[in-house]
């Protein structure tokens, strides 16, 4: 990643992160939340079209889930909440207003421990959080060609009314990449919640505040991908701190990020806070939540620094392996239910190192990946290994192939032949390389060590991996030593 | 009192092209209607709850469940311009 360089004292970057709340409807009509693989304007009624006559009336389930995402994040719950209007033309607002809140937001002052330097370092962070309030998506806006050449503009509305959580912190980031470690962490916690699905599109939207040297600052809009608030932010500290060594002053300003180009263009925008002359929704009454609080509280289950806290001293494993086996709630469960079962520090080797890796190989989300591969059958593999039945060679080609083209352990070390060779056939195998290498032989009787690697490559070839290396390096040794 | 450049400010917010002569209409309109607030600012409300609403209903809420939605077809009837079942607007930045 790009952030060194700009990873420099003064870099201020603040973030209002925008996440979708998995509710069944949207925050102020019936309509299905489910649009992602829909056809544009079809989960759309009166309400979310903004059509006059149209009521909102709040989802109650959308408020839960905004109070237990404000207590996860240590927030304090506000006794009574009241919804707002934004007021602003775009074309993804059909009403020509926003409803969000303003004062009386769901909470205030949180804190989020986030672990810089994922290097290793371990040095913890603690970032503010300003406030947590709902509001409600905007349409999408889809353009024929790039933002800034497009004729015009195409609105789905869809999304239309889907509920947002949005979470504000204060700007106590100092680079994009606690910027991105930041927001990873947040993601973690909201899943764990089960009220957020990071993998679908556009679930997670990001605004950033930042500025350098104490300058002003630039608003940066429209950061859609968790790479892309990195991308974004490096591009913008480097453009602020270029005015700066030219004499020049930043402008306080919204900026666009274009996401394909990866650069930030300026709105030049006439409008400030005051021009979105907030005032109460008429059509919504204020809620009241404090009785809500302790029923949510209970709700909350172990959330990530807990579990890897947990994790680390039942189960022994180090903290680098805790770390990875934590992030995603769904590679935690899979890990606990697979370690109950079978030698817990191996499987933490297994499923952080192995198992993620082919994941991030194939871009599959463990979510995904458990529909191919079960805990039993890892359980089923872990053992096999254990006892010696395949290599370690033979497991990971197990668990790509199962990734792959789905299949059991069992058909598959048939199918492949990867049972691991009995010593018997291994001595066989070491004995012909040994006749057939006499030239190796020799060289390593003289001293050459290279040639033992060699012989050993040559009976890992023999058996196609089905022997363990260090044994086949033993017998070989062995061997030649007779 | 309220500038010129106010209204032409409010015009624009609002993406209303006004005329010289709605300009001086809306000037002289919003300018009474500010004299009169005016007029309420002189009331003394140190003591008094702001209003956030008028009515006195609290906590009106609804269970969370999906009913169906309008058909495309219904929901671009009063678009004027559309395209591929989108609305089509003009490009803002």
């Amino acid at each position: 990643m790009k952030s060194k360089g700009t990873n420099t004292n003064g870099v201020k970057i603040g973030l209002e992160c925008h996440a979708q709340l998995l509710t069944k409807s949207k925050l102020f009509c019936p309509c299905s939340t489910d649009y992602h693989n829909s056809e544009p304007n079809t989960h759309v009624c009166a309400t979310c079209l903004g059509l006059p006559g149209a009521l909102p009336v709040v989802n109650e389930q959308a408020i839960r889930y905004g109070i237990k995402v404000a207590l996860a994040l240590g927030c304090e719950v506000q006794p009574e909440i009241i919804f707002y209007r934004k007021n602003y033309y775009y074309p993804d607002l059909p009403k020509g207003f926003q409803i969000t809140q303003y004062d009386f937001p769901i909470a205030l002052n949180g804190l989020v421990r986030i672990e810089n330097a994922g290097d290793g370092g371990g040095k913890e962070r603690e970032i503010r959080i300003r406030r947590v309030h709902m509001e409600e998506d905007p349409g999408r806006l889809v353009y024929k060609g790039t933002i800034d050449t497009a004729k015009y503009s195409l609105v789905d509305y869809n999304r239309s009314g889907i509920p947002l959580v949005e979470i504000v912190t204060e700007p106590d980031l100092r680079s994009p990449k606690e910027a991105r470690i930041f927001l990873g962490k947040l993601r973690s916690i909201l899943e764990y919640l089960g009220v957020f699905e990071g993998d679908l599109e556009g679930a997670m939207r990001v605004d950033a505040n930042i500025s350098v040297g104490g300058g002003e600052r630039a608003e940066v809009k429209n950061i859609s991908s968790y790479k892309g608030v990195e991308r974004a932010l490096s591009f913008e500290i480097t453009r602020q701190k270029n005015l700066l060594r030219r004499g020049l002053v930043v402008k306080q300003e919204t900026r666009h990020y274009d996401e394909v180009r990866g650069i930030t263009i300026s709105m030049r925008t006439k409008e400030f806070e005051h021009d979105y002359r907030y005032f109460p929704e008429p059509d919504l009454v204020p809620i009241r939540i404090s009785d809500l609080v302790g029923e949510i509280r209970r709700e909350i289950p172990e959330l990530p620094d807990e579990k890897k806290r947990r994790f680390i001293a039942q189960y022994s494993i180090t903290r680098e392996h805790a770390n990875a086996l934590t992030f995603d709630i769904n590679i935690a469960n899979f890990y606990e239910e697979v370690a109950s079962k079978t030698d817990a520090k191996l499987c933490a080797t297994w499923v952080a190192d192995v198992l993620k890796g082919e994941l991030n190989y194939r871009a599959i989300s463990m979510r995904e990946a458990s529909k191919r591969i079960s805990a039993e059958d890892f359980v089923v593999i872990l053992n096999y290994l254990k006892r010696g039945v395949i290599t370690e060679r033979g497991a990971t080609e197990i668990i790509r192939e199962m990734l792959d083209r789905g299949g059991n352990p069992d058909e598959i070390i048939r199918k492949k032949g990867l049972a691991s060779i009995d010593s018997a056939e291994m001595e066989k195998a070491v004995l012909a390389v040994i006749k057939e290498n006499k030239a190796a032989v020799d060289d390593f009787k003289a001293g050459k060590k290279e040639a033992l690697n060699f012989l050993v490559g040559q009976v890992m070839k023999k058996t196609r991996g089905r022997a363990t290396p260090q044994e086949v390096h033993r017998m070989v040794r062995e061997k030649i030593g007779e | 009192m309220i500038r010129k450049e106010e209204i032409e400010h409010i015009g624009w917010l609002a993406r209303i092209e006004l005329s010289e002569a709605e300009k001086e209409l809306f000037e002289r309109q919003l300018s009474s209607i500010l004299d009169y607030f005016a007029v309420l600012d002189e009331l003394d409300t140190e003591d008094v709850e702001p209003t956030y609403h008028v009515i006195g209903i609290k906590d009106v809420v609804r269970e969370d469940g999906a009913k169906e939605a309008l058909s495309q077809s219904e929901v671009l009837r009063n678009a004027p311009k559309k395209e591929e079942g989108y609305f089509k607007s003009p490009r803002m930045l």
